[in-house]
């Protein structure tokens, strides 16, 4: 559905984008993760048309993004980073007037916005005015916008970003029951939201592509594997070389005692193997009283300084 | 066609739902209630003063009182236009680019000549609103006086109006989609209006230079349509302003997807 090639854009010496290439195939969606500044919306923007590429080609439902962009606007629903709203306007003449610039047709143009409504769950503020409406409202509104016409593709830049957790939620549910019918593109940078809504992700550094799979296959896949934190009530230098001890441990970092003589070490493991069993075992077998025992998931700062330090080890030989 | 309406729908909502247009046009009907009344009374004045003069010296003369008022009136319009228009047109753009909303625009299937006539027409169909109760004034006047002025007089001011009023909001729309705030869209196109409004002196000026900025003026047109008088050369001086910066509003807004933002 989206086939992106060699995409580059930059502002006078800065390269935004540099070199990026990806596809979303139909009914997929596509999680774009990065720090902020990595080049997220600025690819965003071109592939909806907003601006153009200083060099590589897009395409969206076989239509080039430069040259075709009148048939990719036709095709795309985009939320930018703020909620393209006027405040002055209700939510429903908002999304009419959305609906009329698309190119619905005047007689589709009720059942679709009140379908755009309901999916996002607006019904009952139709009629307020936008600047009386609550960020998250707002956003949702936002959405409504992108859905309005039903487009083939959904270009969604942060759409959680600024909402509690039970709108994430809710957002994230929506995202997931449209996509199938619709190829959607969503740009975040908190990884557990692109582990559970995303089928692929495509993470991208400082404007190029750092890495591109399922978000299953990347966190397992990555060299630092994973971290247990332990909590017991022992010596912390016996606790460390306890844990040094047990096969698979590549490292334990036990921080000072609490208070009660509670120790917390933090152990780094080699992927593809559950460590935990074995030192639950051997820490009771110590007589320790074991407090706590929890497998953390990697942050994004962690998959980035893999990822980031992996290239420049690769890179420096051939320098 | 059906995406320059829904952009012409929006900008007319977006006047009239806001307290703004209101307060605009209660303001513009007070002040040139007042003007034109105090205009009235002073050509009433002189007319009876030449006419005593006149008398004086055994040769009454006929003063023509209604148009005297009528030319005068519409010279301080066209003064209250060169205040009005900025603050017309300064949010055009300036503000859908604050907004964001100038994204989702840009990212819909409708190009950028139909944003900007859309909202154009929609500016003048405002101005125009605000000029249809004046006709109040004026139709009384004709009602009253005896014989009555020629239409045509009434015919050209509100036509010059409208023309000047039409060029002065292309180069507002223009100076608004340069930049993101409004206070600096409507001081950078008050300023030009003035420049362009001064060419005027021109006019006592010798030789082509003088002649030429005097055609450029955008004032000096307009004194030919008070008098009635709706000269070919005029007409094409308004339309192609109006063209030029309507075209310039265009390549301003497309040249938005090249700028970093």
């Amino acid at each position: 559905m989206i086939e992106v090639e060699n995409l580059t854009k930059s502002y006078g010496a800065v390269t935004a984008v540099d070199h990026i290439s990806f596809t979303v195939n139909k009914g997929e969606i596509l999680g774009f993760l990065g720090p902020n500044g990595a080049g997220k919306t600025t690819t965003m923007r071109i592939l909806t048309g907003f601006m153009p590429a200083t060099s590589g080609t897009a395409r969206v439902g076989g239509f080039d993004v430069t040259n075709e962009s009148l048939e990719v606007r036709r095709r795309i629903g985009y939320l930018p980073e703020a909620p393209p709203v006027y405040p002055d306007m209700s939510v429903e003449s908002y999304l009419d007037f959305v609906a009329r610039i698309k190119n619905v047709p005047s007689d589709r143009r009720a059942d679709r916005i009140t379908d755009a409504l309901q999916k996002t769950s607006l019904v009952d503020k139709r009629h307020e005015l936008i600047k009386r409406l609550s960020r998250g409202y707002k956003q949702r509104v936002g959405i409504a916008q992108a859905l309005v016409h039903d487009p083939d593709v959904i270009i969604l830049d942060e759409p959680t970003v600024g909402l509690d957790p039970k709108q994430i939620i809710e957002v994230r549910n929506l995202i997931k029951g449209l996509a199938g019918s619709h190829t959607i593109i969503l740009s975040t940078h908190i990884l557990p939201e692109v582990s559970m809504t995303c089928d692929r992700v495509v993470i991208i550094n400082k404007g190029k592509v750092a890495a591109v799979d399922t978000p299953q296959n990347l966190t397992s896949q990555l060299k630092g594997g994973q971290k247990i934190r332990v909590e017991a009530q022992a010596p912390d230098k016996a606790l460390q070389d306890l844990l040094e001890k047990i096969p698979g441990v590549h490292r334990a970092v036990v921080e000072a005692a609490h208070a009660g003589g509670l120790s917390v070490a933090t152990v780094e493991a080699a992927p593809g193997q559950d460590l935990r069993s074995q030192i639950a075992a051997q820490v009771v077998g110590k007589g320790w009283p074991l407090c706590e025992l929890r497998g953390m998931s990697l942050s994004l700062e962690d998959i980035f300084l893999e990822l980031t330090t992996e290239d420049a080890a690769h890179e420096q030989p051939a320098n | 066609m059906r995406s320059f309406y829904a952009i012409y729908r929006k900008e007319m909502g977006h006047y009239f739902v806001s307290p703004v247009a209101y307060v605009v046009i209660a303001a513009f009907v007070l002040i040139t209630a007042v003007l034109f009344s105090v205009d009235l009374n002073y050509e009433m004045t002189q007319a009876m003063r030449q006419q005593m003069q006149g008398m004086q010296y055994g040769m009454p003369t006929n003063v023509d009182v209604p148009s005297a008022v009528l030319r005068e009136f519409f010279g301080l319009f066209s003064t209250l236009v060169l205040f009005l228009a900025p603050m017309m047109t300064m949010g055009v753009f300036a503000d859908e680019r604050k907004r964001g909303t100038m994204e989702l625009l840009m990212t819909s299937p409708i190009s950028e000549t139909q944003i900007v006539l859309g909202k154009f027409f929609a500016s003048l169909t405002l101005f125009a609103i605000m000029l249809a109760p004046t006709l109040v004034y004026v139709i009384f006047l004709f009602a009253h006086s005896d014989p009555a002025p020629p239409w045509k007089i009434l015919a050209g001011g509100y036509a010059g109006i409208l023309l000047l009023g039409g060029s002065l909001l292309a180069l507002g729309s223009f100076v608004s989609s340069l930049t993101e705030n409004q206070i600096i869209a409507a001081v950078l196109t008050f300023l030009a209006i003035l420049l362009i409004w001064l060419l005027n002196i021109g006019q006592s000026l010798s030789g082509w230079v003088g002649s030429t900025l005097a055609y450029l003026s955008l004032i000096s047109h307009y004194e030919d349509f008070t008098r009635g008088i709706v000269d070919t050369s005029s007409l094409i001086y308004y339309f192609s302003f109006m063209a030029l910066f309507i075209f310039l509003t265009v390549r301003s807004v497309d040249s938005m997807r090249w700028r970093r933002a």
